[in-house]
Protein backbone atom coordinates (compact mmCIF):
# COMPACT_ATOMS: atom_id res chain seq x y z
CA UNK A 1 0.00 0.00 0.00
CA UNK A 2 1.30 3.51 -1.22
CA UNK A 3 1.95 5.94 1.77
CA UNK A 4 -1.46 7.57 2.57
CA UNK A 5 -1.62 11.59 1.41
CA UNK A 6 -4.42 12.20 4.48
CA UNK A 7 -4.39 10.30 7.64
CA UNK A 8 -6.43 11.16 10.71
CA UNK A 9 -6.52 9.92 14.39
CA UNK A 10 -9.23 10.56 16.59
CA UNK A 11 -9.36 14.28 14.81
CA UNK A 12 -11.45 16.25 16.82
CA UNK A 13 -12.73 19.92 16.70
CA UNK A 14 -14.82 21.53 19.73
CA UNK A 15 -16.82 24.62 19.47
CA UNK A 16 -16.98 25.44 23.22
CA UNK A 17 -19.25 22.26 24.54
CA UNK A 18 -19.96 21.33 20.95
CA UNK A 19 -18.43 18.71 19.60
CA UNK A 20 -17.90 19.87 15.99
CA UNK A 21 -15.94 16.72 15.01
CA UNK A 22 -15.86 13.80 16.93
CA UNK A 23 -12.68 11.54 16.54
CA UNK A 24 -12.63 11.02 13.16
CA UNK A 25 -10.01 8.28 12.16
CA UNK A 26 -9.34 7.75 8.07
CA UNK A 27 -6.62 7.63 5.00
CA UNK A 28 -6.49 9.06 2.10
CA UNK A 29 -4.01 7.69 -0.90
CA UNK A 30 -2.33 9.04 -3.62
CA UNK A 31 -4.48 9.31 -6.83
CA UNK A 32 -8.12 8.49 -4.91
CA UNK A 33 -11.61 10.17 -5.49
CA UNK A 34 -12.25 9.93 -1.94
CA UNK A 35 -16.29 11.17 -1.42
CA UNK A 36 -16.83 13.38 1.68
CA UNK A 37 -20.81 12.77 2.51
CA UNK A 38 -22.58 13.58 5.09
CA UNK A 39 -26.03 16.10 5.72
CA UNK A 40 -25.92 19.41 7.02
CA UNK A 41 -24.67 20.06 10.05
CA UNK A 42 -22.58 16.61 9.95
CA UNK A 43 -18.70 18.51 10.46
CA UNK A 44 -17.65 18.43 7.00
CA UNK A 45 -16.65 21.76 6.24
CA UNK A 46 -14.92 22.12 10.11
CA UNK A 47 -12.88 18.95 9.44
CA UNK A 48 -12.30 20.27 5.87
CA UNK A 49 -11.22 23.39 7.06
CA UNK A 50 -8.52 21.34 9.69
CA UNK A 51 -7.44 19.52 6.53
CA UNK A 52 -6.53 22.74 4.61
CA UNK A 53 -4.68 23.87 7.66
CA UNK A 54 -7.30 26.93 8.40
CA UNK A 55 -8.66 26.00 11.95
CA UNK A 56 -6.61 23.99 14.53
CA UNK A 57 -7.82 21.39 15.88
CA UNK A 58 -8.51 20.37 19.67
CA UNK A 59 -7.49 16.86 19.55
CA UNK A 60 -6.35 14.49 17.12
CA UNK A 61 -3.51 13.66 15.22
CA UNK A 62 -3.70 14.50 11.61
CA UNK A 63 -0.91 14.73 8.36
CA UNK A 64 -1.85 16.19 5.06
CA UNK A 65 0.64 15.53 2.01
CA UNK A 66 3.26 14.57 5.08
CA UNK A 67 2.41 17.73 7.17
CA UNK A 68 1.25 18.40 10.74
CA UNK A 69 -2.09 20.38 10.89
CA UNK A 70 -1.59 21.43 14.22
CA UNK A 71 2.57 22.96 13.35
CA UNK A 72 2.87 23.24 9.41
CA UNK A 73 -0.12 24.62 8.18
CA UNK A 74 1.76 26.99 6.11
CA UNK A 75 3.67 23.77 3.95
CA UNK A 76 0.17 22.10 3.91
CA UNK A 77 -1.36 25.55 1.84
CA UNK A 78 1.43 25.39 -0.74
CA UNK A 79 0.72 21.46 -1.78
CA UNK A 80 -3.00 21.40 -1.51
CA UNK A 81 -5.61 23.28 -3.81
CA UNK A 82 -9.08 24.26 -3.11
CA UNK A 83 -12.03 24.79 -4.76
CA UNK A 84 -15.24 25.76 -3.15
CA UNK A 85 -18.75 26.21 -5.56
CA UNK A 86 -18.96 29.97 -3.32
CA UNK A 87 -15.86 31.08 -3.61
CA UNK A 88 -13.62 30.09 -7.20
CA UNK A 89 -12.36 32.99 -9.32
CA UNK A 90 -12.26 37.05 -9.48
CA UNK A 91 -15.25 37.66 -11.50
CA UNK A 92 -13.88 41.30 -12.71
CA UNK A 93 -10.97 40.17 -13.89
CA UNK A 94 -9.87 38.56 -17.30
CA UNK A 95 -9.49 34.27 -17.84
CA UNK A 96 -6.01 35.17 -18.23
CA UNK A 97 -5.59 37.82 -15.47
CA UNK A 98 -7.42 34.83 -12.92
CA UNK A 99 -5.27 31.97 -14.56
CA UNK A 100 -1.98 34.04 -13.67
CA UNK A 101 -3.15 35.59 -10.43
CA UNK A 102 -3.73 32.33 -8.80
CA UNK A 103 -0.81 30.89 -10.44
CA UNK A 104 1.51 33.46 -8.87
CA UNK A 105 -0.23 32.76 -5.23
CA UNK A 106 0.60 29.30 -5.44
CA UNK A 107 4.55 30.41 -6.62
CA UNK A 108 4.64 29.54 -9.90
CA UNK A 109 7.74 31.31 -11.88
CA UNK A 110 6.40 33.44 -14.96
CA UNK A 111 8.22 30.61 -17.86
CA UNK A 112 5.81 28.28 -15.40
CA UNK A 113 2.97 30.38 -15.40
CA UNK A 114 3.24 31.05 -19.45
CA UNK A 115 3.26 26.96 -19.81
CA UNK A 116 0.65 26.29 -17.53
CA UNK A 117 -1.66 29.31 -19.17
CA UNK A 118 -1.35 28.26 -22.38
CA UNK A 119 -1.84 24.34 -21.54
CA UNK A 120 -4.94 25.26 -19.51
CA UNK A 121 -6.63 27.32 -22.31
CA UNK A 122 -6.10 24.91 -25.07
CA UNK A 123 -7.30 22.13 -22.90
CA UNK A 124 -10.69 23.85 -21.93
CA UNK A 125 -11.14 25.35 -25.46
CA UNK A 126 -11.14 28.88 -24.12
CA UNK A 127 -8.79 30.35 -26.98
CA UNK A 128 -11.58 33.08 -28.07
CA UNK A 129 -12.15 34.21 -23.99
CA UNK A 130 -9.01 34.73 -22.61
CA UNK A 131 -9.63 38.19 -22.51
CA UNK A 132 -12.83 37.90 -21.59
CA UNK A 133 -14.27 38.65 -17.74
CA UNK A 134 -14.68 35.57 -15.67
CA UNK A 135 -17.70 37.23 -14.47
CA UNK A 136 -18.96 36.83 -18.46
CA UNK A 137 -18.96 32.91 -18.30
CA UNK A 138 -21.36 30.53 -18.30
CA UNK A 139 -21.38 28.98 -15.03
CA UNK A 140 -20.19 25.46 -16.31
CA UNK A 141 -17.00 27.12 -17.94
CA UNK A 142 -16.47 28.98 -14.68
CA UNK A 143 -16.53 25.93 -12.50
CA UNK A 144 -13.84 23.88 -14.93
CA UNK A 145 -11.70 26.60 -15.11
CA UNK A 146 -11.68 27.46 -11.43
CA UNK A 147 -10.84 23.82 -11.08
CA UNK A 148 -8.38 23.97 -13.56
CA UNK A 149 -6.86 26.77 -11.50
CA UNK A 150 -7.13 24.93 -8.06
CA UNK A 151 -4.70 22.67 -9.75
CA UNK A 152 -2.48 24.84 -11.43
CA UNK A 153 0.72 24.04 -9.59
CA UNK A 154 0.15 19.89 -9.55
CA UNK A 155 -0.65 19.72 -5.75
CA UNK A 156 -0.71 16.60 -4.02
CA UNK A 157 -4.15 16.72 -3.02
CA UNK A 158 -7.09 19.39 -4.18
CA UNK A 159 -10.10 19.74 -1.92
CA UNK A 160 -13.80 19.93 -3.87
CA UNK A 161 -16.21 21.63 -1.70
CA UNK A 162 -19.75 21.16 -3.79
CA UNK A 163 -17.66 21.62 -7.05
CA UNK A 164 -20.64 21.28 -9.26
CA UNK A 165 -23.93 22.85 -7.58
CA UNK A 166 -26.40 23.71 -9.83
CA UNK A 167 -24.58 23.13 -12.65
CA UNK A 168 -26.05 21.73 -15.59
CA UNK A 169 -26.34 18.09 -15.96
CA UNK A 170 -24.01 17.36 -19.52
CA UNK A 171 -20.88 20.06 -17.89
CA UNK A 172 -21.72 18.24 -14.19
CA UNK A 173 -20.43 14.75 -16.36
CA UNK A 174 -17.79 16.81 -18.05
CA UNK A 175 -16.74 18.03 -15.01
CA UNK A 176 -16.18 14.52 -13.16
CA UNK A 177 -14.20 13.97 -16.78
CA UNK A 178 -11.83 16.78 -15.88
CA UNK A 179 -11.37 15.36 -12.15
CA UNK A 180 -10.59 11.96 -13.33
CA UNK A 181 -7.66 13.04 -15.69
CA UNK A 182 -6.44 14.86 -12.51
CA UNK A 183 -6.91 11.97 -10.54
CA UNK A 184 -4.96 9.89 -13.20
CA UNK A 185 -2.10 12.59 -12.91
CA UNK A 186 -1.40 11.56 -9.38
CA UNK A 187 -3.70 14.18 -7.95
CA UNK A 188 -5.76 13.08 -5.04
CA UNK A 189 -9.11 13.90 -5.16
CA UNK A 190 -11.39 15.14 -1.97
CA UNK A 191 -15.08 15.97 -2.69
CA UNK A 192 -18.33 17.18 -1.44
CA UNK A 193 -21.48 16.97 -3.22
CA UNK A 194 -24.80 16.40 -2.76
CA UNK A 195 -25.44 14.41 -5.57
CA UNK A 196 -25.71 11.12 -4.77
CA UNK A 197 -25.26 9.70 -7.82
CA UNK A 198 -21.85 11.53 -7.84
CA UNK A 199 -21.27 9.30 -4.91
CA UNK A 200 -21.24 6.74 -6.87
CA UNK A 201 -18.14 8.28 -9.42
CA UNK A 202 -15.82 7.88 -6.20
CA UNK A 203 -13.00 5.23 -5.43
CA UNK A 204 -14.18 5.44 -1.61
CA UNK A 205 -16.87 7.31 0.38
CA UNK A 206 -17.06 8.30 3.89
CA UNK A 207 -20.43 9.23 5.17
CA UNK A 208 -20.32 11.77 8.37
CA UNK A 209 -23.05 11.68 11.17
CA UNK A 210 -22.84 14.46 13.82
CA UNK A 211 -19.37 14.99 14.14
CA UNK A 212 -18.47 10.97 13.03
CA UNK A 213 -17.47 8.78 10.82
CA UNK A 214 -20.57 6.64 10.95
CA UNK A 215 -18.83 4.17 7.23
CA UNK A 216 -16.28 4.39 5.00
CA UNK A 217 -16.24 2.11 2.49
CA UNK A 218 -15.90 1.98 -2.11
CA UNK A 219 -19.40 2.78 -2.91
CA UNK A 220 -19.89 -1.04 -4.23
CA UNK A 221 -19.31 -2.50 -1.19
CA UNK A 222 -21.17 0.48 1.21
CA UNK A 223 -24.60 -0.91 -0.37
CA UNK A 224 -23.80 -4.30 0.25
CA UNK A 225 -23.73 -3.46 3.78
CA UNK A 226 -26.51 -1.68 4.42
CA UNK A 227 -28.50 -4.02 1.05
CA UNK A 228 -29.72 -0.98 -0.37
CA UNK A 229 -29.89 -0.43 -4.03
CA UNK A 230 -28.27 3.22 -4.90
CA UNK A 231 -25.84 5.52 -2.84
CA UNK A 232 -29.19 7.59 -1.76
CA UNK A 233 -30.96 4.64 -0.04
CA UNK A 234 -27.83 4.10 1.74
CA UNK A 235 -27.45 8.05 2.69
CA UNK A 236 -31.19 8.00 3.97
CA UNK A 237 -30.63 5.37 6.14
CA UNK A 238 -27.40 6.75 7.65
CA UNK A 239 -28.60 10.40 7.85
CA UNK A 240 -31.99 9.83 8.61
CA UNK A 241 -30.79 8.91 12.29
CA UNK A 242 -29.08 12.40 12.70
CA UNK A 243 -29.69 14.57 15.37
CA UNK A 244 -28.17 17.85 14.65
CA UNK A 245 -29.53 19.97 11.43
CA UNK A 246 -26.78 22.33 10.65
CA UNK B 1 -53.48 32.03 -12.00
CA UNK B 2 -49.97 33.04 -13.23
CA UNK B 3 -49.13 33.68 -17.09
CA UNK B 4 -46.49 34.79 -18.98
CA UNK B 5 -46.49 35.52 -22.27
CA UNK B 6 -43.43 35.98 -24.11
CA UNK B 7 -41.77 37.50 -21.64
CA UNK B 8 -38.49 38.69 -22.65
CA UNK B 9 -35.22 39.78 -20.29
CA UNK B 10 -32.23 41.45 -21.13
CA UNK B 11 -29.43 42.40 -18.48
CA UNK B 12 -26.05 44.97 -19.54
CA UNK B 13 -28.22 47.10 -22.19
CA UNK B 14 -29.30 44.16 -24.03
CA UNK B 15 -26.06 42.48 -24.21
CA UNK B 16 -27.14 39.24 -22.03
CA UNK B 17 -30.53 37.52 -22.41
CA UNK B 18 -31.84 36.35 -19.52
CA UNK B 19 -35.33 35.35 -20.54
CA UNK B 20 -36.05 34.37 -23.96
CA UNK B 21 -39.70 34.52 -25.23
CA UNK B 22 -41.14 32.56 -22.72
CA UNK B 23 -44.88 31.77 -22.26
CA UNK B 24 -46.51 29.33 -19.48
CA UNK B 25 -49.41 29.78 -17.07
CA UNK B 26 -49.98 27.90 -13.61
CA UNK B 27 -53.42 26.71 -13.05
CA UNK B 28 -54.55 27.67 -9.26
CA UNK B 29 -53.63 25.07 -6.44
CA UNK B 30 -51.05 23.49 -8.57
CA UNK B 31 -47.45 22.77 -7.74
CA UNK B 32 -45.29 23.99 -10.68
CA UNK B 33 -42.01 23.61 -11.41
CA UNK B 34 -38.65 25.33 -13.41
CA UNK B 35 -36.36 23.37 -13.49
CA UNK B 36 -32.53 24.04 -15.08
CA UNK B 37 -29.01 24.82 -13.92
CA UNK B 38 -27.78 28.05 -12.78
CA UNK B 39 -27.85 30.88 -15.43
CA UNK B 40 -30.95 28.95 -17.07
CA UNK B 41 -33.29 31.99 -16.33
CA UNK B 42 -35.32 31.05 -13.20
CA UNK B 43 -35.06 33.90 -11.03
CA UNK B 44 -35.03 36.21 -13.44
CA UNK B 45 -38.50 34.83 -14.18
CA UNK B 46 -39.54 34.91 -10.51
CA UNK B 47 -38.32 38.20 -10.08
CA UNK B 48 -40.16 39.27 -13.11
CA UNK B 49 -43.77 38.01 -11.19
CA UNK B 50 -43.10 39.24 -8.57
CA UNK B 51 -42.62 42.35 -9.49
CA UNK B 52 -39.16 42.91 -8.57
CA UNK B 53 -37.92 43.40 -12.55
CA UNK B 54 -39.63 44.98 -15.32
CA UNK B 55 -39.25 42.52 -18.24
CA UNK B 56 -37.96 44.43 -22.20
CA UNK B 57 -40.83 42.43 -23.50
CA UNK B 58 -43.94 40.88 -23.55
CA UNK B 59 -46.89 40.63 -20.45
CA UNK B 60 -47.29 38.30 -17.16
CA UNK B 61 -50.56 38.49 -15.30
CA UNK B 62 -50.76 37.27 -11.31
CA UNK B 63 -53.64 36.37 -9.97
CA UNK B 64 -55.47 38.57 -12.39
CA UNK B 65 -53.40 41.58 -12.24
CA UNK B 66 -50.60 42.54 -14.55
CA UNK B 67 -47.05 42.85 -13.09
CA UNK B 68 -46.32 46.07 -14.70
CA UNK B 69 -49.23 48.19 -13.92
CA UNK B 70 -50.92 46.73 -10.91
CA UNK B 71 -47.21 45.92 -9.07
CA UNK B 72 -48.84 46.84 -6.00
CA UNK B 73 -51.80 44.93 -5.99
CA UNK B 74 -49.32 41.27 -6.91
CA UNK B 75 -46.86 42.77 -3.93
CA UNK B 76 -49.43 42.23 -1.24
CA UNK B 77 -50.88 38.55 -2.54
CA UNK B 78 -48.37 37.20 -3.41
CA UNK B 79 -45.39 35.39 -1.01
CA UNK B 80 -41.76 34.92 -2.15
CA UNK B 81 -39.23 33.62 -1.15
CA UNK B 82 -35.82 34.50 -2.54
CA UNK B 83 -33.19 32.04 -3.20
CA UNK B 84 -30.57 33.87 -1.19
CA UNK B 85 -31.83 34.43 2.68
CA UNK B 86 -33.53 37.71 3.11
CA UNK B 87 -34.56 37.94 7.01
CA UNK B 88 -33.24 40.87 9.14
CA UNK B 89 -30.15 38.28 10.54
CA UNK B 90 -30.07 40.82 13.77
CA UNK B 91 -33.94 40.78 14.75
CA UNK B 92 -35.08 37.40 16.38
CA UNK B 93 -37.14 34.95 14.77
CA UNK B 94 -40.45 35.66 16.44
CA UNK B 95 -39.83 39.50 15.61
CA UNK B 96 -38.95 38.48 11.50
CA UNK B 97 -42.44 36.65 11.91
CA UNK B 98 -44.08 39.68 13.38
CA UNK B 99 -42.28 42.19 10.89
CA UNK B 100 -43.47 40.46 7.86
CA UNK B 101 -46.89 39.82 9.42
CA UNK B 102 -47.15 43.61 9.94
CA UNK B 103 -45.83 44.67 6.93
CA UNK B 104 -48.38 42.99 5.20
CA UNK B 105 -51.37 44.12 8.01
CA UNK B 106 -51.42 41.01 9.75
CA UNK B 107 -50.83 39.20 12.82
CA UNK B 108 -49.22 35.93 13.52
CA UNK B 109 -52.31 34.77 15.08
CA UNK B 110 -54.57 35.77 12.51
CA UNK B 111 -52.50 33.28 10.34
CA UNK B 112 -51.15 30.77 12.23
CA UNK B 113 -53.14 27.85 11.25
CA UNK B 114 -51.22 28.23 7.86
CA UNK B 115 -47.52 27.96 9.38
CA UNK B 116 -48.40 25.88 12.44
CA UNK B 117 -46.85 22.70 11.47
CA UNK B 118 -43.69 24.51 10.37
CA UNK B 119 -43.76 27.19 13.17
CA UNK B 120 -43.52 24.76 15.69
CA UNK B 121 -40.18 23.15 14.48
CA UNK B 122 -38.05 26.39 15.06
CA UNK B 123 -40.52 27.84 18.02
CA UNK B 124 -38.22 26.43 20.61
CA UNK B 125 -35.44 29.01 19.09
CA UNK B 126 -38.07 31.87 19.05
CA UNK B 127 -35.70 34.23 20.45
CA UNK B 128 -32.58 33.43 19.07
CA UNK B 129 -31.52 36.05 15.87
CA UNK B 130 -31.73 34.86 12.59
CA UNK B 131 -28.57 35.13 11.74
CA UNK B 132 -27.24 32.28 14.51
CA UNK B 133 -30.21 29.34 12.88
CA UNK B 134 -28.91 26.68 11.38
CA UNK B 135 -29.43 26.52 7.47
CA UNK B 136 -32.24 24.01 8.07
CA UNK B 137 -34.05 26.61 10.79
CA UNK B 138 -33.15 29.67 8.20
CA UNK B 139 -35.34 27.73 5.54
CA UNK B 140 -38.38 27.29 7.52
CA UNK B 141 -38.25 30.62 9.25
CA UNK B 142 -38.15 32.02 5.39
CA UNK B 143 -41.10 29.92 4.05
CA UNK B 144 -43.14 31.21 7.37
CA UNK B 145 -42.53 34.53 6.72
CA UNK B 146 -43.40 34.34 3.16
CA UNK B 147 -46.63 32.45 4.38
CA UNK B 148 -47.54 34.64 6.94
CA UNK B 149 -49.88 36.78 5.30
CA UNK B 150 -51.50 33.72 2.91
CA UNK B 151 -50.14 34.27 -0.34
CA UNK B 152 -52.14 33.40 -3.02
CA UNK B 153 -49.20 32.55 -5.14
CA UNK B 154 -46.35 31.34 -3.11
CA UNK B 155 -42.47 31.79 -5.26
CA UNK B 156 -39.77 29.75 -4.23
CA UNK B 157 -36.78 30.47 -5.74
CA UNK B 158 -34.40 27.40 -5.19
CA UNK B 159 -35.43 26.54 -1.99
CA UNK B 160 -33.21 23.19 -1.52
CA UNK B 161 -30.14 24.49 -3.10
CA UNK B 162 -27.10 23.24 -0.58
CA UNK B 163 -29.94 21.21 1.01
CA UNK B 164 -28.57 17.86 2.01
CA UNK B 165 -30.57 15.12 0.35
CA UNK B 166 -32.73 14.23 3.46
CA UNK B 167 -33.68 17.78 4.41
CA UNK B 168 -35.02 18.18 0.85
CA UNK B 169 -36.94 15.55 1.29
CA UNK B 170 -38.95 17.34 4.70
CA UNK B 171 -38.94 20.66 2.76
CA UNK B 172 -41.34 18.77 -0.33
CA UNK B 173 -43.16 16.89 2.10
CA UNK B 174 -43.78 20.66 3.37
CA UNK B 175 -45.30 21.88 -0.13
CA UNK B 176 -47.13 19.16 -0.40
CA UNK B 177 -49.13 19.89 2.81
CA UNK B 178 -49.43 23.64 1.66
CA UNK B 179 -50.39 22.44 -1.77
CA UNK B 180 -53.41 20.51 -0.07
CA UNK B 181 -54.46 24.07 1.64
CA UNK B 182 -55.32 25.37 -2.13
CA UNK B 183 -52.33 27.77 -2.04
CA UNK B 184 -50.68 27.42 -5.81
CA UNK B 185 -47.04 27.46 -5.39
CA UNK B 186 -44.25 28.02 -7.91
CA UNK B 187 -40.98 25.94 -7.13
CA UNK B 188 -37.42 26.40 -9.29
CA UNK B 189 -34.56 24.16 -8.63
CA UNK B 190 -31.60 22.71 -10.13
CA UNK B 191 -32.09 18.85 -8.77
CA UNK B 192 -33.53 16.91 -12.00
CA UNK B 193 -34.24 14.39 -9.31
CA UNK B 194 -37.41 16.91 -7.41
CA UNK B 195 -39.14 17.43 -10.76
CA UNK B 196 -40.89 14.06 -10.49
CA UNK B 197 -42.64 15.86 -7.18
CA UNK B 198 -44.14 18.51 -9.21
CA UNK B 199 -47.65 18.93 -10.99
CA UNK B 200 -46.00 20.13 -13.63
CA UNK B 201 -42.60 21.30 -15.02
CA UNK B 202 -40.95 23.14 -17.46
CA UNK B 203 -37.34 22.23 -18.37
CA UNK B 204 -35.15 25.37 -19.03
CA UNK B 205 -31.94 26.42 -20.20
CA UNK B 206 -30.07 29.25 -21.79
CA UNK B 207 -32.94 31.48 -21.07
CA UNK B 208 -35.16 29.04 -22.95
CA UNK B 209 -38.44 26.24 -22.40
CA UNK B 210 -37.08 23.36 -23.78
CA UNK B 211 -40.21 21.45 -22.57
CA UNK B 212 -43.64 21.73 -20.37
CA UNK B 213 -45.31 18.67 -19.45
CA UNK B 214 -45.88 16.65 -16.59
CA UNK B 215 -43.02 14.82 -15.63
CA UNK B 216 -44.84 11.77 -16.76
CA UNK B 217 -45.71 12.75 -19.91
CA UNK B 218 -41.82 14.22 -20.13
CA UNK B 219 -40.85 10.82 -20.04
CA UNK B 220 -43.27 9.17 -21.94
CA UNK B 221 -41.73 11.58 -24.94
CA UNK B 222 -38.31 10.69 -24.30
CA UNK B 223 -37.58 9.15 -28.27
CA UNK B 224 -35.80 5.76 -28.53
CA UNK B 225 -34.62 3.15 -26.44
CA UNK B 226 -32.01 3.96 -22.62
CA UNK B 227 -29.62 1.64 -21.80
CA UNK B 228 -27.81 1.02 -18.70
CA UNK B 229 -24.80 -0.81 -19.25
CA UNK B 230 -21.39 -1.36 -16.89
CA UNK B 231 -18.53 -4.01 -17.22
CA UNK B 232 -15.81 -4.72 -14.90
CA UNK B 233 -13.89 -1.96 -16.54
CA UNK B 234 -15.98 1.22 -16.64
CA UNK B 235 -12.72 3.47 -17.52
CA UNK B 236 -12.13 2.24 -20.69
CA UNK B 237 -16.41 1.35 -21.35
CA UNK B 238 -16.92 4.83 -21.37
CA UNK B 239 -14.17 5.18 -23.90
CA UNK B 240 -14.95 2.16 -26.04
CA UNK B 241 -18.65 3.07 -26.40
CA UNK B 242 -18.07 7.16 -27.54
CA UNK B 243 -15.99 5.21 -30.11
CA UNK B 244 -18.01 2.58 -31.30
CA UNK B 245 -20.47 3.68 -34.86
CA UNK B 246 -23.67 3.02 -33.07
CA UNK B 247 -23.66 5.46 -30.07
CA UNK B 248 -25.52 8.11 -30.28
CA UNK B 249 -25.02 9.16 -26.31
CA UNK B 250 -23.36 7.73 -23.60
CA UNK B 251 -22.99 9.69 -20.09
CA UNK B 252 -22.05 8.14 -16.27
CA UNK B 253 -25.18 7.75 -14.64
CA UNK B 254 -24.74 6.81 -11.12
CA UNK B 255 -23.05 3.41 -11.12
CA UNK B 256 -23.65 2.75 -14.72
CA UNK B 257 -23.48 4.64 -18.11
CA UNK B 258 -26.47 5.61 -19.71
CA UNK B 259 -26.55 4.75 -23.77
CA UNK B 260 -29.13 5.39 -26.08
CA UNK B 261 -28.01 3.84 -30.33
CA UNK B 262 -28.88 5.52 -32.98
CA UNK B 263 -30.66 3.10 -34.79
CA UNK B 264 -32.71 0.47 -32.31
CA UNK B 265 -32.66 -3.03 -33.06
CA UNK B 266 -31.87 -6.23 -30.69
CA UNK B 267 -29.51 -7.10 -33.45
CA UNK B 268 -27.41 -3.96 -32.25
CA UNK B 269 -27.69 -5.48 -28.88
CA UNK B 270 -25.86 -8.45 -29.52
CA UNK B 271 -23.47 -6.48 -31.97
CA UNK B 272 -22.70 -3.88 -29.21
CA UNK B 273 -21.91 -7.06 -26.94
CA UNK B 274 -19.42 -8.52 -29.23
CA UNK B 275 -17.56 -5.65 -30.00
CA UNK B 276 -17.17 -4.73 -26.15
CA UNK B 277 -16.19 -8.76 -25.70
CA UNK B 278 -13.44 -8.08 -28.24
CA UNK B 279 -12.20 -5.35 -26.95
CA UNK B 280 -11.94 -6.83 -23.57
CA UNK B 281 -14.34 -6.36 -21.24
CA UNK B 282 -16.38 -8.86 -18.98
CA UNK B 283 -19.23 -8.90 -17.13
CA UNK B 284 -20.90 -7.12 -18.93
CA UNK B 285 -24.34 -5.78 -18.06
CA UNK B 286 -27.37 -4.21 -20.67
CA UNK B 287 -30.31 -3.51 -19.88
CA UNK B 288 -33.59 -1.24 -20.98
CA UNK B 289 -33.82 1.38 -18.46
CA UNK B 290 -36.95 3.79 -17.83
CA UNK B 291 -35.35 7.85 -18.71
CA UNK B 292 -35.49 10.30 -15.36
CA UNK B 293 -36.17 13.77 -16.08
CA UNK B 294 -32.18 14.37 -16.22
CA UNK B 295 -32.02 11.98 -19.33
CA UNK B 296 -35.01 13.55 -20.88
CA UNK B 297 -33.29 17.27 -19.78
CA UNK B 298 -29.81 15.87 -21.47
CA UNK B 299 -31.66 14.99 -24.66
CA UNK B 300 -33.51 18.24 -24.86
CA UNK B 301 -30.02 19.91 -24.58
CA UNK B 302 -28.56 18.66 -27.29
CA UNK B 303 -30.80 18.78 -29.21
CA UNK B 304 -31.37 22.57 -29.22
CA UNK B 305 -27.80 23.20 -29.30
Amino acid sequence: MKEAVIKTEKLSKRFGDFVAVNEISFEVFPGEVFGFLGANGAGKTTAMRMLCGLSIPSSGIATVAGFDVYKQTEKIKKNIGYMSQKFSLYEDLTVLENIRFFGGIYGLSDKQLKEKSNELILTLGLQNETKKLVGALPLGWKQKLSFSVAIIHQPKIVFLDEPTGGVDPVTRRQFWDLIYKAANSGITIFVTTHYMDEAEYCNRVSMMVDGSIKALDSPANLKKQFSASSMDEVFFELARGAKRGE
Amino acid sequence: MVTLTNITKTYNKGSILAVDNVSFSVGKGELFGLIGPDGAGKTSIFRVLTTLLLPDGGSATVDGCDVVKHYKTIRSQVGYMPGKFSLYQDLTVEENLHFFATLFNTTIEENYELIKEIYVQIEPFKTRRAAKLSGGMKQKLALCCALIHKPTVLFLDEPTTGVDAVSRKEFWEMLKRLKKQGITILVSTPYMDEATLCDRIALIQTGKIMSIDTPQNIVKAYSGKLYIIKSDSMNSLSNDLHNYENTLSCYAFGEYLHLSFKLDSENFEKELLNYLVAKGHKKIELQLTVPTIEDCFIKLMSSTE
